[in-house]
């Protein structure tokens, strides 16, 4: 079962595409470019929607999502923990 | 899906557009011929009034986009006939004129001097005339390249960018060798990824062209903001799906326009295309206004994806919603005509989906109703460019 989608192995940040993602659970992956699976733990409860970190994210690091950039990191983000505008901004307007 | 032989059902408009709705519209130009309008679609069934806030002391380039909004809307290829009505008479005729130009019957009304009553009662003599005229006219079949498809994505999340928007980038990139006339926009919604569009143009002049308008919105953005675009770009609905930033959105946003078709070209806001191909058209990204311009441009079917589950919907345009979550799916299937949430469990491929949406695509160009038709969403929202005068 998938529990997130990536779009590409060079991303940042995964997509939980299932309801009711409890913190402590084994997630499944699968990276849409390579077409490949991988397992994270969720560090956090996530949203269906919402991106869980799969790779560690240091304060003013550049997120990587589609292999291109979508913000900066405005608070540290660790593997599996839940990646949204608490914790990442726009770097536009 | 093989479509080198694929063909639709639809109605040969005299400058020879093929359109798939057959609906006799009554136009009001301003805010006040409204009530006369929608009295008049009272009084003669079958035809469809598409009443608005606006067109009262618009001046300059604005007043020209009001205009052209609604010559466009009335020369769409899935109106068959119209009736204009305006205060004034002098802009009637100039609407019903620039609408005639497409050669199908219009007739145009003004109301000082003659009063609500007398024109509700000549424009539903004139309107029951089209509309018993227009229920005689049958489908042909026409090839596929006769289809104007336009895309716009609303309410959007995560799995628009993953799911929703590659379908119809997967479609777009199948239809777009077989000539047919594509269509995106979004201007403010592609920034973080407008290098990629930028290099998606066919041609320098295309590109400089796009690059002009996307700076000169960026401006616009930069002239009026408050700190940032929170809560707009993205919007609350969209933050709530678990899109973070706008640059995360646009990359979202891009996935509509596939990974093989080019930029052919780049249009002002409702101006019509010239040729076939994948066009740019510079507009706003709120969905109702974008639908309405792409309609007013000549388009005859969209394609909406959406995450959070957009309800949106267009007089005279059949808008077919796609959505890839799948709570939207659950708690919102009213509103869904395709859905490819299987997508996000491995169990479709991005082939089969955009062979779902075009198998949708064909249906309703063939007259299936979409959700939003059934639904009777018609939203007509024309875009303003500054204060009237």
């Amino acid at each position: 079962m998938i529990h997130f989608v990536v779009h590409d192995e060079n991303d940042s940040v995964g997509v939980v595409v299932v309801e009711g993602v409890k913190a402590g659970q084994t997630l499944t992956g699968w990276i849409m470019d390579q077409d490949r699976e991988i397992t994270f733990k969720a560090a956090n409860d996530i949203p269906i929607g919402h991106k869980l970190a799969i790779k560690a994210l240091a304060k003013d690091a550049t997120v990587i999502k589609y292999g291109t950039d979508i913000g900066r990191v405005v608070a540290p983000i660790g593997v599996g923990e839940h990646a949204h505008v608490h914790n990442i901004k726009t770097k536009r307007w | 899906m093989d479509l080198s032989k694929a063909t639709f059902l639809g109605y040969k408009r005299e400058n020879g557009r093929i359109g798939v709705r057959n609906h006799v519209i009554i136009l009001p130009v301003d805010d006040l011929s409204n009530a006369a309008a929608q009295a008049v679609e009272n009084n003669i069934k079958g035809t469809l009034a598409l009443p608005h806030p606006y067109g009262r002391l618009q001046f300059g380039a604005d007043l020209d986009l009001h205009f052209r909004t609604l010559i466009g809307t009335g020369s769409n290829p899935n109106v068959a006939a119209v009736v204009v009505i305006c205060i004034e008479e002098g802009w009637a005729k100039k609407v019903a004129d620039g609408i005639a130009a497409t050669g199908k019957p219009v007739a145009w009304f003004g109301i000082e001097q003659h009063g609500d009553h007398d024109t509700i009662m000549r424009a539903s003599k004139k309107a029951k005339e089209f509309v018993q005229w227009a229920s005689e006219l049958r489908r042909e079949e026409r090839p596929l390249k006769d289809l104007w498809v336009s895309t716009k994505c609303g309410e959007s999340d995560t799995t628009s960018g993953c799911g929703a928007n590659p379908t119809v980038g997967n479609a777009f990139d199948k239809l777009y060798p077989h000539g047919a006339t594509l269509v995106f926009g979004e201007t403010t919604e592609l920034t973080g990824g407008e290098h990629l569009v930028a290099a998606r143009c066919r041609t320098d002049e295309v590109r400089k062209k796009f690059q002009f308008m996307f700076d000169r919105y960026q401006a616009l953005v930069e002239r009026h903001k408050t700190s940032d675009l929170s809560d707009s770009q993205p919007t609350k609905g969209n933050i709530e799906g678990g899109l973070t930033t706008i640059e995360e959105k646009a990359l979202g946003n891009i996935q509509k326009i596939g990974r093989k078709c080019l930029i052919d070209g780049v249009l002002d806001k409702a101006e019509e295309p010239t040729g076939p191909g994948l066009w740019f058209m510079d507009s706003s990204s709120a969905a109702a206004e974008m639908v309405t311009l792409v309609a007013a441009a000549g388009f005859v079917v969209h394609f909406f994806p959406t995450g959070q589950g957009n309800v949106i919907g267009n007089p005279i345009l059949p808008v077919i919603k796609l959505c890839a979550n799948p709570r939207t799916v659950r708690t919102m299937s009213e509103h869904i005509d395709v859905d490819v949430s299987g997508l996000l469990r491995r169990e479709m491929s991005p082939d089969q989906a955009g062979d779902a949406l075009l198998e949708c695509m064909f249906r309703t160009a063939n007259g299936r109703l979409t959700a939003a038709e059934a639904l009777g969403h018609r939203e007509f929202v024309l875009t303003r460019l500054y204060e009237s005068a």
